[in-house]
């Protein structure tokens, strides 16, 4: 019998947090992409696709190995190549990360979204968007530190990476994590996902990796998404992976005042409009808003 | 998207968010209800399963296909989801891209669906039905056999052959459905016959068996993660054979193994690598020949075994000798050696000399050592361009597994056998693993990827111009009666107490007989030896079938599941071949470019169809997903699969089209008589219905039955055989004719045990990766061929923490099948049971065309000189055909060492006919150095030219720090990355191939095109106009 326990929810977009009982945490999970084994393959993105049942456009050649170029609406998770070389060895190395939602403990774009119930975070840490309640504004964007949310053009909704929330109901794991032959990408209890961690990083210091570590940024409260690098000093060479990521400044000050506006028990829309009144100004979500909203999500796409 | 409609749904959110709220402040009840709600329905919920085979490269991972419907109960199954079978030994529920892209194939758009022709000089399809479609194809191979049929030669020997129509052979059709296939093809006499291995592992074959015995990759993919060094060099495992990396990482993660790659570009392999090493493309001999040289020098050997199970201590003839880079016995005319003193010192009792000390200066070992003192590191350097300090680190790395505790496993593919001498790569490196007692053991071995799903099978089957079944041979017109042809191959032992196994080849060759003929195979007809076709040459090979075709020598051309127009060699010499045919015939589930070659797309295939004359037929075909029947997988285990999906359209399967084909030509040949009919007539049929025969019936005849009740000789009241029974194994078969059996080694995979191919125990005693109870491995069930060598001579395992079968005093027993006669004496009879030695060899005699040793030889178009022998221009006794030669470029005009190789996001051509591939590597692209852009001018994801001798190519420049130029004898030299993915038909975007680009000469053993060594030139271009 499935129960849906690993599924309670913790936060929701623009509503109160829970003031009552703590969540019960223990079945928190963790994907640990362990970019030391990683090839590179794409068989991750294949699996996300077919799984998701999206089908991103035939791109083009552009010179990289980057396919589709950037995160998109179908298109949750992409492998990014970044080429080294490596000044105190001489030798090249071929940085492989697969980039996606990281599943913040403390999600930005929760934060930021002014649409009740459109994001939702789990006890078990994965983060969701429920694209019937979005309203396609991108401040999920704006919030997220990682970059990863993608407005679609077509249905004004924002996508992510659901850490295959579907699957994870059922007590099965990530397709992305199921379907990796090298073991590059894992799925499991945080605990045990952490203590492996430990003996992957202890197998790279055998290598000669010195600076081989975990990323799982304290800036957002740690992540349910962390990686073994094999420079964990530098996480940036892997593709720009932000060296301490952290919620905007503003993002943060607009949620700590909404949470109070948000327990007056008064209808969501006013509780919205409230807080887009006190963080943006009187606007309800305008044209001009959609628009940068828009403006916003392309730029990042580059 | 407009403001309006966005604003509209956000003012409906509010809405409903408004009745919410009064509970949002109390808790989270409702919204965690309405939440839960959302998390997607989980989509496989009252999916049907069906197991299956993943149809790609050889690696074999077991799939689910998930299907609405369910064909087993006679439904209409439509197929919505593929995913990794959990249960698969190998890969364990993982997948690759392009295996997890799967569900977009079976259902692709560009699926073939209908039989349709083309007409000569027409521009278009039109649609034909079934009996149209197969009663013209089947009157055009009649009048073409009857009209060209050679019954006799000059000699007056029956030859039976048919040389003007051909077939290329399916790489992913069942073992049962390639079965059948070769009986329809051998009984009409057709000789033009190969299969995707000519292309692919062809010098596998030519250069594992006179090494080792078996053509095969030694070990199972199951394996791998027993190694302490795994050696990727010749191949790009995570780009080809992406699920065999996982042994390699989890050998890494729990062993503490190492992972060397030595390859010209910096590879998705070698971006997990401990160590890369460069290496320009052609000159792995030198390279490995150099670490021979080091080992030996630095006495790393595993001398024990050396003395044991290699023929290090044989004596070699007088008269053989090396010099300049030529064997004895070259005749430059001929382009081919006189091999007579090419052999051993025989003794009189029949035996070959030895000299256990060692000391003889003509023992083998002896002459081993002079012939590699030549490749030094600085000379190795100065021919491969690898550093000499990376080069040095590969051979310490390597020596280290000379220790009797430390096991290294090569993992290899088209990366060295796509030379010209291409076996004698792989040679090399059988060569270093005997000396370093690597084979036969846990986590060692060479081990050849195989790169299509039944490539292996299809090739045990012997679906090749010059094969039988189970790698017997095709008589020759040298070969004029039966016991001419058994003793030319029925080896004696060559040492005392050996086996030398290939003494059976009568029986084998007698069951066979009796597969294909049944009555008409006699004793008083020597079997029916002239039943089959004799070859006048030694292969109709697919280069020399593009040659005749192009001379206007061959009418007919069958394509199953083949796409040559692309993956052959030389592609302008393609299309030529092809339009000088009168019928062409794809068999395919997808439009392929060859069935299309006929048809204009722009500068993808320039061509003017009013000027092609040929009649072009395109029978669309079942996928795996929508047929039963087993395939083999490079390790050689035999998968059964099942059917998931139902065909599109009017798709059937291959069985099927073989049955009508062979069921018309038969009538005909009732009704109108004509050329030789016999072997067509008395081709056994014994199904239920002779319309599609299924594919357990085929199993029984490949597994072998009973013809007639054999008496057991200790008790004859007792039956040993009873007609109509499976055989047992091979061991059960009879010279006599009371047996049949079509592939001897494929015997044991479905006897009365029942269907050992469909077993799925995943039982695994001490976590060995020897999964004997998961399908069935070839032969007799063993995983790791040449097992007995992991013992030593008392019967012990060389390493006890490496057990694999060990001798208890009376028997071989362990973890695996023993690959040896289980009560045979571990001190008397040697490992190599196929070698009539019972040793592996060091040296192959006269087995091989270019050498008993390899030797370095530079590809036929290379940069430089060879700097063994400057004057020898490629492999001295490759076949060159004129028009071939002619096409040959030069450095001076052709700067750059061009390569070609797959990506990993793609299968061939086959996966970019699925949108999720064709998305994650859209476009044709070419590799380049940083260097070569900034000399060039050229820009990352510019567009560039590249042109060869014989074609050009326009595509999108990837600028790469991976590509270094190497420093080759002082001169740095460009290397050229060209992948194979991109055709004109599909959902990604088209594009050209290298074929375009590559040359028409191959391996001199077994004629596999030199696809990975050619000379191009390079230019920025302008953007093509949109």
């Amino acid at each position: 019998m499935t129960t849906f326990q690993p599924l309670d929810v913790i936060r929701v977009s623009a509503t109160p947090d829970k003031a009552d009982a703590e969540p019960n945490r223990d079945a928190e999970i963790v994907k640990l992409i362990d970019v030391s084994n990683c090839t590179g393959c794409k068989a991750c993105q294949a699996a996300c696709l077919d799984w998701n049942d999206k089908r991103p456009a035939v791109g083009e050649h552009v010179g990289i190995f980057e396919n589709p170029l950037d995160l998109g609406p179908d298109m949750f998770t992409v492998v990014r190549f970044a080429e080294w070389d490596n000044p105190k060895t001489g030798n090249f190395e071929w940085l492989i990360r697969k980039s996606g939602c990281m599943h913040c403990e403390d999600p930005g774009c929760l934060k930021a979204c002014p649409a009740p119930g459109a994001i939702v975070q789990y006890a078990n840490g994965i983060v969701n968007y429920i694209q019937d309640n979005c309203i396609g504004c991108g401040y999920c964007v704006k919030g997220c530190p990682f970059n990863v949310p993608r407005v679609s053009k077509t249905e004004q909704v924002a996508y992510k990476c659901t850490l295959c929330s579907d699957k994870v109901a059922m007590g099965q794991q990530p397709s992305c994590a199921k379907v990796c032959p090298t073991n590059a990408i894992v799925f499991g209890p945080k605990a045990q996902m952490l203590a492996y961690a430990e003996t992957r990083i202890a197998n790279l210091k055998s290598r000669g990796f010195e600076h081989a570590g975990l990323y799982n940024p304290q800036g957002v409260g740690g992540t349910h998404v962390i990686y073994v690098l094999q420079h964990a000093d530098q996480p940036e060479l892997y593709s720009g992976l932000p060296a301490n990521p952290a919620i905007d400044p503003l993002v943060q000050a607009w949620k700590g005042t909404g949470k109070y506006v948000g327990m007056a028990a008064v209808g969501l829309a006013v509780v919205t409009g409230a807080i887009h009144h006190l963080v943006f100004g009187a606007n309800r979500v305008s044209g001009e808003d959609e628009e940068e909203a828009c403006k916003l999500v392309e730029e990042k796409r580059v | 998207m407009s403001f309006e409609v966005s604003r509209r749904h956000f003012m409906r959110m509010a809405g409903t968010g408004v009745a919410g709220s009064a509970l949002g402040a109390f808790g989270f009840t409702e919204a965690e209800a309405k939440t839960a709600a959302h998390v997607r329905s989980f989509k496989l919920a009252k999916a049907t399963e069906t197991r299956n085979t993943c149809p790609y490269c050889a690696v074999g991972c077991g799939v689910v296909l998930y299907s609405r419907g369910d064909v087993k109960k006679g439904e209409r199954a439509e197929i919505f989801h593929v995913d990794g079978d959990p249960d698969n030994p190998i890969n364990r529920g993982t997948l690759c891209a392009k295996g997890a892209g799967l569900l977009d194939v079976v259902n692709s758009p560009t699926r073939t669906k209908y039989p349709q022709v083309r007409e000569p000089g027409s521009d278009k399809w039109t649609r034909i039905s079934w009996d149209e479609a197969l009663d013209r194809i089947a009157r055009l191979m009649k009048d073409d056999r009857d009209k060209n049929f050679i019954a006799t030669n000059k000699d007056g020997l029956p030859v039976n052959r048919w040389t003007t129509t051909g077939f290329l052979a399916a790489s992913a059709t069942t073992n049962e459905t390639a079965f059948l296939t070769y009986k329809v093809v051998r009984s009409s006499g057709m000789v033009v016959f190969d299969n995707q291995a000519r292309v692919c592992h062809g010098p596998s074959v030519a250069s594992l068996a006179p090494s080792f015995g078996r053509g095969a990759m030694t070990n199972s993919l199951t394996d791998i993660k027993n190694t302490d060094l795994a050696i990727i060099m010749g191949g790009n495992a995570a780009e080809a054979h992406v699920v065999a990396m996982s042994g390699v990482m989890e050998a890494k993660a729990k062993r503490g193994a190492k992972l060397i790659v030595v390859d010209p570009r910096f590879t998705r392999s070698a971006a997990v690598a401990d160590l890369y090493a460069p290496i320009r493309q052609g000159t792995d001999i030198a390279f490995l020949l150099g670490v021979i040289n080091y080992c030996i020098s630095n006495s790393k050997v595993q001398f024990e075994y050396v003395q044991a199970f290699t023929n290090a201590a044989y004596i070699v003839k007088e008269g053989y000798g090396f010099n300049d880079g030529l064997f004895t016995g070259y005749d430059e005319a001929k382009r081919d050696y006189d091999r007579s003193t090419w052999n051993y010192e025989m003794g009189e009792d029949g035996f070959a000399k030895t000299d256990e000390s060692l000391q003889n200066p003509r023992c083998v070992w002896n002459l081993l050592k002079e012939h590699v003192k030549i490749y030094t590191p600085e000379f190795v350097s100065r021919i491969c361009g690898t550093p000499q300090d990376k080069y040095l680190k590969v051979c310490e790395m390597i020596a280290e597994t000379s220790a009797p505790d430390k096991a290294m496993t090569s993992m290899y593919a088209l990366g060295w056998t796509h030379h010209s001498k291409g076996s004698q790569n792989i040679r090399c490196m059988a060569m270093l693993q005997l000396i370093l007692g690597n084979i036969g053991l846990r986590g060692g071995g060479v081990n050849a990827l195989r790169g299509h799903s039944n490539i292996q099978g299809l090739t045990d089957l012997g679906l090749m111009s010059n094969l039988i079944p189970g790698y017997l041979q095709l008589a020759t017109d040298k070969d004029p009666d039966f016991a001419t042809y058994i003793g030319k191959r029925a080896f004696k032992p060559e040492r005392p107490n050996q086996m030398s196994y290939w003494q059976n080849y009568k029986k084998f060759f007698i069951n066979f007989q009796k597969a294909m003929w049944g009555d008409a195979a006699t004793a008083e007809n020597d079997w029916g030896y002239h039943l089959l076709p004799k070859l006048d040459v030694p292969a109709y090979d697919i280069i020399r079938a593009f040659e005749l075709m192009s001379q206007g020598k061959i009418n007919g051309y069958i394509c199953q599941g083949f796409n040559p127009l692309l993956s052959a060699p030389n592609r302008g010499k393609v299309q030529k071949g092809l339009s000088k045919l009168k019928f062409l015939v794809s068999m395919d589930p997808l439009q392929t470019e060859t069935a299309r070659f006929w048809e204009n797309h722009g500068e993808y295939n320039p061509v003017k169809p009013e000027e092609i004359q040929t009649t072009v037929f395109e029978l669309p075909t079942t996928c795996f997903a929508e047929d039963e029947g087993s395939l083999s997988n490079s390790g050689r285990w035999i998968q059964w699969h099942w059917a998931g999906g139902t065909p599109p359209g009017e798709a059937k399967r291959d069985a099927w089209i073989m049955a009508q084909l062979h069921n018309r030509l038969k009538a005909l040949y009732a009704k109108e008589g004509g050329a030789y009919p016999d072997a067509i007539m008395n081709l056994t049929w014994p199904y239920a219905d002779p319309d599609e025969p299924a594919p357990l019936e085929l199993a029984r005849e490949i597994n072998g039955y009973v013809l007639a009740d054999v008496p057991d000789p200790a008790d004859p009241a007792k039956l040993l055989l009873q007609k109509g029974k499976r055989v047992t194994n091979f061991a059960a078969l009879r010279d006599d004719g009371t047996t049949a059996c079509g592939c001897w080694i494929y015997s044991g995979c479905y006897n009365e045990s029942g269907n050992n191919m469909a077993r799925r125990d995943t039982t695994d005693p001490d976590n060995t990766g020897a999964y004997l109870k998961w399908a069935f491995a070839w032969p007799a069930n063993r995983r790791i061929l040449y097992n007995r060598a992991s013992a030593n001579l008392e019967g012990k395992a060389w390493d006890p923490k490496r057990k694999l079968i060990e001798w208890d005093g009376t028997k071989w027993s362990g973890y695996d099948v023993p690959d040896i006669a289980p009560t045979a004496k571990p001190d008397q009879v040697g490992p190599f049971i196929m070698n009539p030695e019972g040793v592996g060899r060091l040296w192959v005699r006269g087995l091989m065309k270019d050498g008993p040793f390899p030797s370095h030889y530079e590809p036929f178009e290379s940069p430089v000189a060879n700097l063994v022998a400057p004057k020898i221009r490629g492999n001295p006794v490759s076949r060159v055909f004129k028009s071939d030669l002619e096409s040959l470029g030069t450095a001076e005009e052709f700067p750059y060492a061009a390569t070609s190789y797959r990506v990993a996001e793609h299968f061939h051509f086959w996966s970019k006919h699925g949108p999720i591939n064709a998305a994650l590597q859209p476009e044709f692209f070419v590799e380049i150095s940083e260097e070569l852009a900034k000399e060039k001018n050229i820009e990352k994801g510019g567009w560039v030219r590249v042109w060869s001798k014989r074609g050009s190519v326009r595509a999108k420049a990837l600028v790469t720090k991976r590509i270094k130029p190497l420093l080759v004898d002082g001169k740095p030299v460009h290397v050229v990355g060209i992948p194979l993915n991109w055709g004109f038909t599909g959902a990604a975007k088209k594009g050209f191939g290298p074929n375009s680009l590559t040359y028409a000469i191959g391996d001199a053993n077994i004629e596999t095109p030199e696809f990975k060594a050619f000379l191009v030139n390079v230019e920025p271009i302008n953007p093509p106009v949109a």
